[in-house]
This record gives C-alpha cells, sequence and structure tokens, in this order.
C-alpha cells in the first residue's frame, strides 16, 4: 500500500514537474489535518494553474488548495491529499482601477497587502481580516469576514467576479469587473465558502469601498443578557447607521459592547454622541476611541471554534450558553462564534447550543475547528437543508471526487 | 392547446387547484403573451394560479412526470423576457401568493410571498422606520419573486447594493417538485447565492426573508444642469473621487431631457445638455457635510444651475422626469429598445463618444438615461416600427453599443437581466468554458432543463455528460437534436 502510494507521489511528481516550475515532495509537518500531501506544487501564473490541475486530472490526483494556512484546519481533513496546491506565487495585484472602485488580485495574495495597496489611493476592501496574514483566495474560500459585516457583508458580498481552475483544468470566469452586473450565474457567491471542493480559485475582482475620513469605537461594559440585547437592539434601530455592533465575553460575567462609527468626522462626532447617549441611558459608563479595542474582530479564544449563523435576536439565546470555558463574539448582523476550551465540553455545548437555536431561531452551528478526538465525535456541520441539491452540485463541478474530497458538509 | 399531454396536465391542474386557477382559454392566454420585454411573444400552452408552495411543488411535479416545460411569472414586468410563456408549456403565475408573513423588527428581516409587490413591503416596514432597500424603477408593480429571478437593482443600488444583498432566505421549489429552503450564513454551498440572479432558471421560489432597512434620518437630492454630458460626466467622477457614497447618481441626456419635458412636464433647467441627480442619504450630520461638498463639485465640473429640493415634494419633482424617462422616449418616438449595458464609470467619456459616433453613422437617435454613479447606461434606441427596416437598424445599433461596453471591459446587462433578449450576446463577454461552467449549476438543479428553459444561456449543456472527458458523441447530438461545445 505505502509502496503504491509512493510510486504514484513519484508519478505525480514527474508529472507535475513538467508544467510547474515549483513542485516538491510534500512534508509531514506540511499535513491538512493531518493528511500529508503526496506532492506540493506551487503554480506562478494562473496558467501555470491551470496545467497543474489538467495534470492532476489527467493522473486522477485529489487536490487540496493552501494559501497561507490560516485556516487550513478548518473543516474536516480530506480523504486524499495527492497534490497541495500552493497559491503562495499567485501573489499579484492585477488591476487596482481606483477610479471605478474596483480591484482585480490573485489569489495567494496577503489580504493585509492588499489593503495597503489599496490604502495609498484611499480605498479599502470592506472585508476584516481576523486572521493577519489570510490570502484572498483563502477568504473567500471560507467566506471570511469580521464585525464590518454588519454595513458591508460577507465576501458573497464584495466579490464581483472570479476565475477558478476547474477539476478539468480549465479556466472559467463569472461576473466581471463592473459592481453592477446579472449577466449569467454569479459563481463568486456560490465559490464563497465552498472550501476548495469546486475549484481552484485563481483571481477575484472585488468591490472597494473609500476609506473613511473618521471613525470612533464606542464601547460598554453591561452586566447582563438583557441589558446587552437591549443595548444592541437599540442601537441598531437607531438612525446612526453603525458600521459594526459587537458584543464579547471572555467568561460567565463580562459582558462589552462595541459600535464602530465610520464617515466624515462632523457626522462620526454628531453620531458618536448620539449612541453614546443610548448606550449611557443603562446608566454604563460609555468609552470613545479613535482605535480598536484589542479584541475587536478577534475570534474568541478556545480550542474549539463554533462559527452560529441567526437572526440578532438569537444573542439572548446565545447568552445563555455562557458557562466555564466559554468565550462569545457575537455581530449584530446575526453571526457569531462561540471559543470553547477542552473543559468547556465542547460536544455537549454544540449540541445544546443547536437545538436552541434551531429550534427558537432556525438558526446553524457549524464547527470550524476542534481537536481531533472531539471531530471524531460529533458532526461538524449540523442539519444542511437542501443537501442534495449541493451535492448535485458538487458532482457537477466535480464528477470523479477529487478536489478537497471530504472536506466540506456531508462528506463533500 | 392541441397537444395531448397539455390537455391532460390541464386537467391534472384543475384537480390540484381548482377550475378557477386553471386558464387554458385560448383568448385569456393571450393576455400573458410576453412580459415587459413586448418585443418577443408566446402564447402559453396553459397558466396556472397557483396559491401556495405545495401547489407549486405539485405542478412542478406534475410537468417533470410529463416532460412539460415551465416558466414562473410574477407581475410580468422584466425586461428581457425571463418571463417569456413556452408555446408547448405551463407559465405559473404567483399573483395569488402575495401575503406579507411576517415582520419582524427585532431581527430586521420580513417574510413575504413571491407575488408581493415590492414597493408594499416598504410600505408595511414603514411605520416602524424600515424600507426594502432594492427599488427597481417599476417598484409599484413588480414582485419580490421577479427580483430575486432577476437580482432587480434599481437608482439606489449604488450604495445600497443588489436584490441579492436584501435577500436571507428563500423557499424554492426544487425542478424535482420538492420544497426546500435556501439560506445565507448556514452550512454548505451559498446555493442562495446562485439562485437569486439565475431568472428562474434554477427552480421556483415561494417564500422570501428579505432584509429590512432602517429608513435614514435625512435625505437631500439635488439637481445639477450642465452644458454638456462631459461635464456632467467629470462631476460624478469627481464626486466618487472624494470618496463619496451616494445613495444614488443619476444622469440624462438633452434627447432624453427633451422627451421627459414632453412628457411629464418636469421643468428641468432650458438649455441643459445633461441633467444630474445626486442623492444623499442617511444619518443628518454626514449628509450636511457631503451635500455641500456635493454641490460644490457639481460648480466646479460646470453646473450653471443648482437645484435642491427642500422637501418630499420638491424631491419628487426632480425624479419625475427621471423616473418617466422610458415612457416619456414614446413621446418624441414611435417605438423605442431600451439597453442595458454596464461599464466602468471611467470610461463614460469614451463610451458615450462612441455611442454619438454610432448613432450618427447609422442615422439612429440614441437618448442616454443612465444610473451613472455604477456605469450602467440605458440608452434608448430610436425608431419608426412603421418604416421598413428601421426595428433591424435600430436593433443593430443596439447590439453595436453592447459591444462597446464590453470592449471597455463591462457587462451586457445590469439590472435586466439575460432572459431570451440577450442570450446571443453571452459569447461576446464569456468564453465557452464560463457558460460551461455556469451551466453545471442548472444541470445540478435542472438536469431535465424543464425550468425556464431558453433563457440565459444560447446552449443549453448536456447535462448527463461529465465534464472535460467526453468519450464519443453524445446520441442527441448524432441525432442532430442537441449542439455541444
Amino acid at each position: 500500500m505505502a509502496a503504491e502510494g509512493g510510486a504514484k507521489a513519484r508519478d505525480a511528481l514527474d508529472a507535475l514537474t513538467k508544467v510547474c516550475g515549483d513542485v516538491r515532495p510534500g512534508e509531514p509537518e506540511e499535513g491538512v489535518l493531518g493528511v500529508v500531501p503526496g506532492v506540493v506544487a506551487a503554480p506562478a501564473t494562473s496558467a501555470e494553474a491551470a496545467e497543474v490541475m489538467r495534470t492532476a486530472a489527467e493522473l486522477g490526483l485529489a487536490v487540496v488548495p493552501r494559501g497561507a494556512e490560516t485556516r487550513l484546519d478548518w473543516g474536516a481533513p480530506p480523504a486524499r491529499c495527492d497534490v497541495l496546491v500552493d497559491t503562495a506565487r499567485l501573489d499579484q495585484v492585477v488591476e487596482h482601477a481606483a477610479g471605478d472602485l474596483v480591484v482585480t488580485a490573485e489569489a495567494g495574495l496577503d489580504t493585509g497587502r492588499l489593503a495597503e495597496v489599496l490604502a495609498e489611493r484611499g480605498q479599502r476592501l470592506a472585508l476584516d481580516a481576523p486572521l493577519p496574514g489570510s490570502t484572498v483566495g483563502g477568504t473567500i474560500a471560507t467566506a471570511a469576514a469580521g464585525p464590518l459585516r454588519l454595513l458591508y457583508g460577507t465576501p458573497r458580498d464584495l466579490v464581483i467576479g472570479l476565475t477558478v481552475i476547474r477539476a478539468d483544468g480549465r479556466v472559467a470566469r463569472s461576473g466581471g469587473k463592473v459592481v453592477k452586473n446579472v449577466a449569467g450565474y454569479d459563481l463568486g457567491r456560490l465559490f464563497s465558502g465552498s472550501y476548495g471542493t469546486l475549484g481552484l480559485i485563481v483571481e477575484a475582482t472585488f468591490r472597494l469601498h473609500p476609506i473613511p475620513a473618521a471613525q470612533a469605537y464606542i464601547t460598554c461594559d453591561l452586566t447582563d443578557a438583557t441589558r446587552a440585547y437591549e443595548a444592541v437592539q437599540a442601537v441598531l434601530h437607531s438612525p446612526a447607521v453603525p458600521s459594526a455592533v459587537e458584543v464579547v465575553s471572555s467568561s460567565q460575567d463580562g459582558l462589552t459592547l462595541g459600535v464602530l462609527l465610520e464617515g466624515v468626522p462632523e457626522g462620526v462626532a454628531a453620531r458618536t454622541e448620539q449612541v453614546s447617549a443610548l448606550l449611557g441611558a443603562a446608566g454604563t459608563q460609555v468609552r470613545t476611541a479613535q482605535e480598536p479595542p484589542e479584541w475587536w474582530g478577534a475570534y474568541p479564544d478556545g480550542t474549539t471554534l463554533i462559527d452560529v449563523t441567526a437572526p440578532p435576536s438569537a444573542l439572548a439565546t446565545l447568552l445563555e450558553h455562557r458557562t466555564e470555558g466559554v468565550s462569545l463574539s457575537w455581530s449584530a448582523a446575526g453571526h457569531g462564534y462561540l471559543g470553547l476550551t477542552p473543559e468547556a465540553d465542547p460536544a455537549g455545548t454544540l449540541a445544546r447550543v443547536r437545538e436552541d437555536l434551531g429550534g427558537r431561531h432556525n438558526g446553524a452551528a457549524v464547527v470550524r475547528y476542534t481537536p481531533e478526538a472531539v471531530r471524531n465525535e460529533i458532526d461538524l456541520w449540523g442539519p444542511v437543508p437542501a443537501f442534495s441539491l449541493m451535492r448535485r452540485v458538487k458532482e457537477q463541478f466535480d464528477p470523479e471526487n477529487r478536489l478537497s474530497p471530504g472536506r466540506f458538509v456531508g462528506g463533500l | 392547446m392541441e397537444s395531448p399531454a397539455l390537455q391532460a396536465l390541464a386537467r391534472r391542474c384543475e384537480r390540484l387547484l381548482g377550475t378557477e386557477a386553471v386558464i387554458s382559454d385560448p383568448v385569456r392566454l393571450r393576455t400573458y403573451d410576453c412580459d415587459g420585454l413586448t418585443t418577443h411573444r408566446a402564447t402559453p400552452g396553459l397558466v396556472v394560479l397557483p396559491e401556495s408552495a405545495e401547489q407549486i411543488a405539485a405542478i412542478v411535479r406534475a410537468c417533470a412526470e410529463a416532460g412539460i416545460p415551465y416558466v414562473a411569472r410574477g407581475s410580468g414586468t422584466g425586461l428581457s423576457g425571463g418571463a417569456l410563456p413556452r408555446t408547448d408549456g405551463v407559465l405559473i403565475v404567483t399573483s395569488r401568493m402575495r401575503r406579507i408573513l411576517e415582520i419582524d423588527i427585532a431581527n430586521r428581516r420580513a417574510v413575504v410571498e413571491p407575488g408581493v409587490i415590492n414597493l408594499d413591503v416598504s410600505r408595511a416596514a414603514r411605520p416602524y422606520g424600515y424600507y426594502f432597500a432594492p427599488d427597481p424603477s417599476s417598484q409599484q408593480i413588480c414582485s419580490v419573486g421577479g427580483n430575486v429571478a432577476e437580482n432587480s437593482g434599481g437608482a439606489h443600488c449604488l450604495k445600497y447594493g443588489f436584490t441579492a444583498h436584501h435577500v436571507l432566505a428563500c423557499e424554492i421549489v426544487t425542478p424535482d417538485g420538492e420544497i426546500t429552503e435556501l439560506a445565507a450564513g448556514g452550512p454548505g454551498y451559498d446555493l442562495l447565492g446562485v439562485f437569486v440572479g439565475a431568472e428562474g432558471t434554477l427552480g421556483i421560489t415561494t417564500k422570501i426573508t428579505v432584509r429590512l432597512t432602517r429608513l435614514p434620518e435625512t435625505v437631500q437630492t439635488l439637481l445639477a444642469a450642465f452644458g454638456s454630458i462631459e461635464a456632467g460626466g467629470t462631476a460624478v467622477s469627481a464626486i466618487i473621487g472624494a470618496g463619496m457614497v451616494p445613495a444614488a447618481i443619476e444622469m440624462m441626456d438633452a434627447l432624453s431631457i427633451e422627451a421627459a419635458e414632453a412628457a411629464v412636464d418636469c421643468g428641468y433647467p432650458p438649455g441643459a445638455g445633461a441633467v444630474l441627480i445626486v442623492e444623499l442619504d442617511g444619518p443628518a450630520a454626514e449628509v450636511e457635510h457631503q451635500f455641500g461638498e456635493v454641490e460644490r463639485l457639481c460648480r466646479e465640473a460646470g453646473a450653471f444651475e443648482i437645484r435642491v429640493a427642500a422637501d418630499d415634494a420638491e424631491r419628487a419633482l426632480i425624479w419625475k422626469g427621471r423616473k418617466s424617462a422610458f415612457a416619456a422616449v414614446g413621446r418624441i418616438s414611435p417605438a423605442y429598445l431600451v439597453q442595458d449595458g454596464v461599464i466602468p464609470r471611467t470610461s463614460l467619456p469614451g463610451v458615450l463618444a462612441g455611442i454619438d459616433a454610432l448613432s450618427a453613422e447609422s442615422g439612429v437617435r440614441v437618448a442616454n438615461v443612465f444610473h451613472a454613479g455604477d456605469g450602467n447606461l440605458h440608452p434608448l434606441v430610436l425608431f419608426d416600427d412603421a418604416e421598413h427596416g428601421a426595428a433591424e437598424r435600430a436593433e443593430e445599433v443596439s447590439g453595436k453599443i453592447l459591444d462597446l461596453c464590453i470592449e471597455h471591459g463591462g457587462s451586457i446587462t445590469g439590472e435586466h437581466g439575460v432572459g431570451v433578449d440577450k442570450s446571443r450576446y453571452m459569447p461576446r463577454m464569456f468564453t465557452e468554458t464560463d457558460l460551461d461552467t455556469m451551466q453545471m449549476v442548472r444541470c445540478g438543479f435542472d438536469p431535465a432543463g424543464l425550468c425556464n428553459p431558453g433563457k440565459v444561456f444560447p446552449t443549453p449543456r448536456l447535462c448527463g455528460e461529465v465534464p472535460g472527458f467526453r468519450k464519443g458523441v453524445h446520441p442527441l447530438v448524432e441525432q442532430g437534436k442537441a449542439e455541444q461545445f
């Protein structure tokens, strides 16, 4: 078996070396959740990436994409990983059309580097990077976003064009480089959060926003869940148009609310007063700063991360699950995270959260990462509505089940 | 309705829905022969008026069993023929599904049936200080289900985005006739993201959860008159370049102003080569500051008159000319085509010069109305349908305008959709592989190809085939019944 695998890896190495300038055997420490790749290929161009994918198709190799590894431990381990496609060399800003507020970037580009380039022209991609160093492609593949999701959404809302390499090695584009565009299906949204199971993302075009001239972070500590819920609702329904409203809790008692306001200096000043008054009415001490508090946009601590999607009012329910070893961050957009230490009984907490969310809020809880022992006893994804449609779409895009096989819901 | 299969289906639908919800009388069928794109017509084989998701599922199952194609239709206001019926198929009209099921202010969302009128959602939410942001110009009559199918935009999508950004979940009937829910942000693929804007080719939506948006504290609107389109374009670039995201920036050229004046007497400044409507909304302190900037930038770009709306009535007056522009063109031309190309905003001067040249060369007049903020052009190509060959010439100019848009890196449609009208232009914008890849999604949802067939894509994909590794010729191709890429 090992000899057979070795021969396959050697064949793959030989064939891939002919089409890609940077190919080498995989190292044990490069395992994707423990699954060591046979070969690591780092194409320098989209064309080279297409050749890698075509060669993998010819040889029937399973392919797993890798960006900056910030979320490589998310999801389930791949059933096979013959080739790890490293996007590190696909790191160019292809075009920043500042006048059109649009940028096209390669998949392996560091989102932090992208932000620097855009900032030179006073612009930004309005997505937070909760894990610094994450790439453009990885951000889309995991649908990663932070507090700004309240006003600007997630990758699905900001990707306006996408180039992917299909399982058969062909290059396919959808969307374009204009914001307003309804020509054809929007594969940018389909690929957002698809975990490398539908194709290799090589290039993306994003809608941009101007960097606001001023910003203010308004924070206050709250004593109990009811207060927190009411404060969030008060800010949410005010006309202040916050860019973000976050609630964090790192223990059973402490609860902190943070509101981000962005705009012109005069506007931010006036709105800061408005929001401070709303929060102060609850009798709490309100702080204002131009810089984010240190917890802003970070995932809660813990060895298990649960990703929750539910209506904003589910906050009250989630807060009931704060027990020892459970930290929480919640965006008023209707999305949050629970961070669990091993002592917090991850499997039990997950089951209780799912029952409450599903029953009371039509919400969902997905485990992003957790220790192997926990992973083996739980269902990472929970109930998946429309799964049969998903399976059929996967079968169309990847009929031989070679793209990150088993990484995604229901073994897709 | 000569086909025995359709007759059998009609009887089955009558049993399912009651006779009064099934239309098979030829005269009544003809009233459904087109949507907002009246140049394409086809009398449906059968029309059904279901009242529930279960009824739609039953109809779809019956169609699937009989191999009969079906098309869903909301209010029929679409401008690309997305709801054009099939003579050999069923038209499923959702106009009886008009209940607003829930207004949930705590969660800033509403749940509605697909036939609910766009504006009615906002009317229901307004007492609570909320509204439904997508505002296609047909919003007084178009349905939310249609908005979902077309991913409708509107004048204010520059700031607020399209329907896709405001739909949180859809209950759908799949082409298998099953009822399922697609939601944003849940586990698994973002099927909702691809369903919205798929022009009814992936299934029929039966219940929609939409996001409600807080009504802005302040709205400020101005109208600026310029000597030329170029000057107006300069103002647009300056406003965007200053880091502002107005709620809307609309432009009209001299010919469309002339038409609007003739139709609704909107009283725009005489002698204007272009007018610009700029609307800012949001927190009062923000808007006040930025509005002054907009005025200044318009003057710098050469605006010779600026009118600021003092109240809602004056704002309505400013918008009146713009909102009536399409219909108004009827006053200056017996017939016209509405185009819907998109270009990168910075290409505006080059593309407008190109349209002028096309117009001069062909002798076909073109009035320009556009969502200038996002580069969405609505050139109105004027012609006299009584004149022999005029329609063809207009169609040719219209197509060349799309070529111009594509050359400049734009799109063939910004908000009207592809439908039947533009499927033939899709290969100009996308490669065969691009289109083939999109249709993989369709094959996943609708392998039999019965759900609104013949829309969006110029050539249907054979769903049984494994992509990329075709061995031999598909039997349908051999028989000359289908084409393969």
